[in-house]
């Protein structure tokens, strides 16, 4: 156990790492880093000033080592734009992404899982068909249009839900969030439902094949034998071998739930992350750039580690010593 | 002649795209209370779907299209879904044959087995505990307490196989229906697992169909043979009677073929040809493109069943009494 | 009671042979798909003869005519079927000239991800031990981030354009098919005749060139459908995000972005018809792509 999570821990480390020689040549290596580095309207002494202090007149490897050094310090530079800190420029922004992420992610499996589940085990029946071919058309629906759809249709022609923005916020553990005022859950459910399409979409598509391919072990076969009813077969034989991909999937996903709540935000001007990078990017402001790819790249694996704990404890065959026995 | 269960004019087929093909088909057959009736063919020979049949645990593809299958007395072809579901695993129990694949991996041993008990009747979990530590005990499994709540990767092949024994004898059934159960073990354990089975049976009085392709276990364990060749039953009897003497080439075949009558030196006797698909059948006796006594007739009608009391046998010219296997067949 | 020896009956009403002819039957969406996909790509390749202007040609389009609605009658008297955007360019035009873009963008990026892809892959199953291990790590790597993501802070750093977006598309999908060619040509190698090959002493390069890619390149291409249709997509999310297609040559991902602003008064044509446009073309490729990889049943990773 211990090992294993060591084991993991060095993994981890060593992706960090490759990430920040990538995303430091990225910045550093492709064209002139004072141009990218030193605010454009600073003045010849101050670019001089800048430049001394950024250390770009040192080597590349030497500059290599004092990024990393300020990295690991939690020191990823300030923003050009807003004149703070990065690190904590995104943070600030991380509540309103992680309510998104998670929300939409509780959605995706609260729906996925019976809808997956029927066609699974009734794969010719009309609805399944229905439900498979909607799952197609789903993963089609480029985000940015169905976003952009789901506000035509709900707030500009229905005039239901609003159209942009976070709503009204509380606090609470410390945290602004939208989820305890009745204006911030109407501002919620476009964008949640923006993001839960695509992940509902694989979900369903992932509990059915697992679902039409569990029914036909023999396990299944034999608990039938055995006389166990069909709503427990699905329930404890089923659903129990289907969690396992599920729990994986969902893991990975939630990566790419990340990086599609970029657009998602961008369509409903959601103040999360993603925003915030989009914001970034247009406005030239680099060192929030960096920082969220290199934040990201920590959620990421953090959340990897987890998925990899969770996957061994619903799995009885893996040890964690080692994968697969 | 009635018995525990009477299977009369069975037939499953399986659909394909072009059309539907007999798996099992008109097989009739009788297991009486306490006995042990051994279902022995060659593969494809239609004995594990005639198993399978049996309790209605046919899935698409598949389909049972005629026949009746009285279980004491109850057609169990107009059985109710909820009257199957109380049947399987309470009166009539099975034990596949893969030990490998038959246990849920990601459910305790303890788990799979409370829920075949719970699935039946209602207990404390005391009592529960208490059946299945039994139940594994009995079948030879040491350290009870401590397997239940083990998962199956952690148990050998032929441990499973002891586990799904014992959950089939969980609810004391009248009847175990056994897939070629030790098919995928290697000798030694198949022989305790025989052994033990064996008296099992004997002391609950649950009778057994025993289906398998090896004569050695049929002259070990059955009371009764039924032999299937082809969805249909050629031939069936009292187990000494018909290995002694049989009937129908095709059980003499087998015999023949089984190691048991083969002398030092002599060469194993291979009955010519493989068995048909179930889609490209002959007309006529199935089996007379690889006999080697046919007649005219063969290739007109098929044999009608001829019955002699217990004895019965399905062949236009039947190998005549006292053949040269007599009297030596099998350990 | 049976009766022996009649020949197998047919039992051709039963439920489940209905069903097996539904199967066949329900074919038709598969035609469809293709069909539609056939028309779209015929629409992008012939845009040039028949849209009713060149929306890229800023002489020609009449700022008078700007954000009319579907149906209404241009200055010239000709009618906007589809309406007109904000530079007044007519949205059929536009729809038919973003295809095109769209098609090119999606089509070369593939083309580029699997060439890289398949030669990674064919060398890593090859060659294996360090290379092996080496090629392996950097798609793990590759895979072990959003597309979306990797695509967009490249572009955030080279700046816009087809070219620019066509490169960033293959460095994120090149892993992928590297991966499943590795996996295929990995079973390709075990296989007799190419040990029998190597026995023989054919020059590795004749093995790899000469069995190994022909063999086992069937499982990429299968995948490489549905590809273009997530390439497509990936470009039109990055044109909307403002770091893809240059505002010169608008793809629909683009003409999409561009009709959002006007989406919230209700100048809905702007944004919809494009979108409708883009999603038929990503759906009818998915269509077909998933209808080819299940009846060759290819995994599409790990």
């Amino acid at each position: 156990m211990t090992s294993y999570f060591l084991q993991r821990l060095i993994q981890s480390i060593a992706v960090l790492l490759a990430v920040s020689v990538v995303v430091f040549f990225a910045v550093y290596g492709i064209g002139d880093p004072i141009e990218l580095l030193v605010p454009p309207q600073a003045s010849a002494a101050e670019r001089l000033a800048l430049i001394k202090r950024l250390g770009l007149d040192q080597p590349v490897w030497s500059q290599y080592f004092t990024f990393l050094g300020n990295a690991l310090s939690g020191n990823l530079g300030t923003s050009f734009v807003h004149g703070v800190p990065v690190v904590s420029l995104i943070l600030g922004r991380l509540p309103a992404t992680l309510e998104l992420v998670l929300l939409s992610m509780i959605t995706a499996t609260v729906v996925s899982v019976p809808l997956g589940l029927y066609a699974g085990l009734n794969p010719d029946s009309r609805p399944s068909r229905i439900i498979m071919a909607g799952t197609v058309i789903g993963f089609s629906l480029p985000s940015f249009w169905k976003g952009m759809m789901l506000v035509l249709l709900f707030s500009v022609w229905l005039g239901w839900l609003p159209t942009a923005g976070r709503g009204e916020t509380v606090t609470a553990l410390g945290m602004q969030t939208s989820l305890f005022t009745l204006d911030g859950l109407k501002h919620l459910i476009l964008p949640t439902l923006n993001l839960a399409i695509p992940n509902t979409v694989l979900m369903v598509r992932l509990i059915a094949a697992g679902a039409a391919e569990a029914t036909t072990q023999d396990y299944v076969k034999f608990a039938r034998a055995k006389g166990i009813s069909r709503r427990r077969i699905v329930r404890r034989h089923i659903l129990r071998t289907i969690l396992i991909p599920v729990v994986t999937v969902v893991g990975i996903e939630f990566g790419s739930l990340v990086a599609f709540s970029t657009i998602t935000e961008t369509v409903f001007s959601w103040p999360g992350m993603g925003k915030l990078l989009i914001d970034s990017i247009y406005q030239l402001d680099r060192p929030v750039v960096v920082a969220y790819v290199m934040l990201t790249t920590l959620l990421f694996v953090g959340v990897n580690l987890l998925v990899d704990v969770l996957y061994a404890a619903l799995d009885p065959r893996v040890k964690l010593s080692g994968g697969m026995t | 002649m009635t018995g525990l269960l009477d299977i009369r004019g069975l037939r499953t087929v399986f659909h394909t795209p072009e059309g539907a093909w007999a798996a099992v088909d008109g097989v009739d057959l009788t297991i009486r209370r306490g006995e042990v009736l051994c279902l022995v063919g060659e593969s494809g020979s239609g004995k594990s779907v005639t198993g399978f049949s049996t309790v209605r645990l046919i899935d698409p593809p598949g389909e049972i299209v005629e026949g009746e299958i009285l279980f004491d007395g109850k057609d169990l072809r107009q059985a109710s879904d909820e009257e199957l579901r109380a049947l399987r695993g309470n009166r009539i129990a099975m034990v596949f044959q893969d030990p490998l694949s038959t246990l849920n991996p990601v459910l305790t041993i303890g788990e799979q087995m409370a829920e075949a008990i719970t699935a039946h009747r209602r207990c404390t979990k005391a009592q529960i505990t208490e059946e299945s530590v039994r139940a594994l005990a009995r079948v030879g499994i040491p350290s009870p307490e401590v397997r239940l709540r083990q998962y199956p990767h952690e148990f050998s092949g032929g441990m499973r196989q002891r586990v799904a024994i014992a959950i089939a004898l969980l609810n004391s059934p009248d009847l175990i229906i056994a897939d070629e159960p030790t098919t995928a073990l290697d000798v030694t354990i198949q022989s305790q697992i025989l052994y033990e089975v064996q008296t099992l049976a004997r002391e609950t009085g649950t009778a057994i169909l025993w289906i398998t392709h090896d004569l050695a276990i049929v002259a070990e364990l059955a009371d009764r043979v039924a032999v299937m060749y082809a969805g249909q039953i050629v031939e069936s009897g009292a187990v000494d009677d018909v290995l002694d003497r049989p009937c129908h080439p095709y059980t003499l075949g087998l015999l023949k073929s089984s190691t048991g009558t083969v002398r030092p030196g002599e060469r194993l006797h291979q009955i010519d040809g493989n068995a048909p698909r179930i889609d490209a059948r002959p007309s006529g006796c199935p089996f007379r493109t690889r006999c080697d006594r046919v007649v005219p007739l063969c290739s007109e009608t098929y044999p009608l069943r001829q019955e002699n009391g217990d004895r019965a046998f399905r062949c236009h010219n039947p190998v005549p009494a006292a053949p040269a296997t007599s009297g030596e067949v099998l350990p | 009671m049976s009766k022996p020896g009649l020949p197998v009956p047919a039992y051709a009403d039963t439920p489940l042979r209905r069903r097996v002819l539904k199967v066949i039957r329900s074919r038709p969406t598969l035609r469809g798909a293709a069909i539609l996909l056939g028309v779209m790509v015929l629409l992008a390749v012939l845009a040039p003869f028949i849209a009713p202007q060149n929306p890229y040609d800023l002489a020609t389009l009449n700022m008078m005519d700007n954000r009319l609605p579907p149906g209404a009658a241009a200055m010239s008297g000709a009618t906007y079927w589809l309406g007109t955007d904000a530079q007044g360019r007519d949205m059929i035009s536009a729809i038919l000239y973003g295809l095109r873009t769209s098609l090119l963008v999606g089509l070369l990026s593939t083309g580029g991800a699997m060439l890289i892809g398949i030669t990674a892959g064919l060398f890593a199953a090859q060659i294996g031990g360090a290379v092996d291990a080496i090629i392996m790590r950097i798609v793990d790597f590759m895979l072990g981030f959003p597309s979306i993501l990797v695509a967009l802070v490249l572009l955030a750093s080279v700046g816009r354009g087809i070219d620019k977006v066509i490169l960033a598309i293959i460095v994120v999908q090149w892993a992928q098919y590297a991966r499943l060619m590795r996996a295929s040509a990995l079973v390709e190698r075990r296989k007799e005749y190419i040990e029998a090959a190597v026995n023989f002493g054919l020059p590795t390069r004749h093995i790899m060139l000469a069995h190994l890619l022909p063999n086992s390149v069937g499982a990429v291409l299968v995948v490489s459908t549905i590809s273009v249709a997530s390439a497509i997509t990936l470009e039109a999310t990055l044109s909307f995000l403002g770091v893809g297609v240059p505002v010169t040559q608008p793809s629909l991902g683009l003409l999409i972005a561009n009709g959002f602003e006007y989406l919230l008064s209700g100048e809905y044509w702007i944004a919809v018809f494009p979108g409708i446009a883009l999603v038929l073309l990503i759906m009818s490729l998915n269509f077909v792509g998933d209808r080819l990889r299940r009846s060759f049943n290819v995994r599409a990773s790990s």
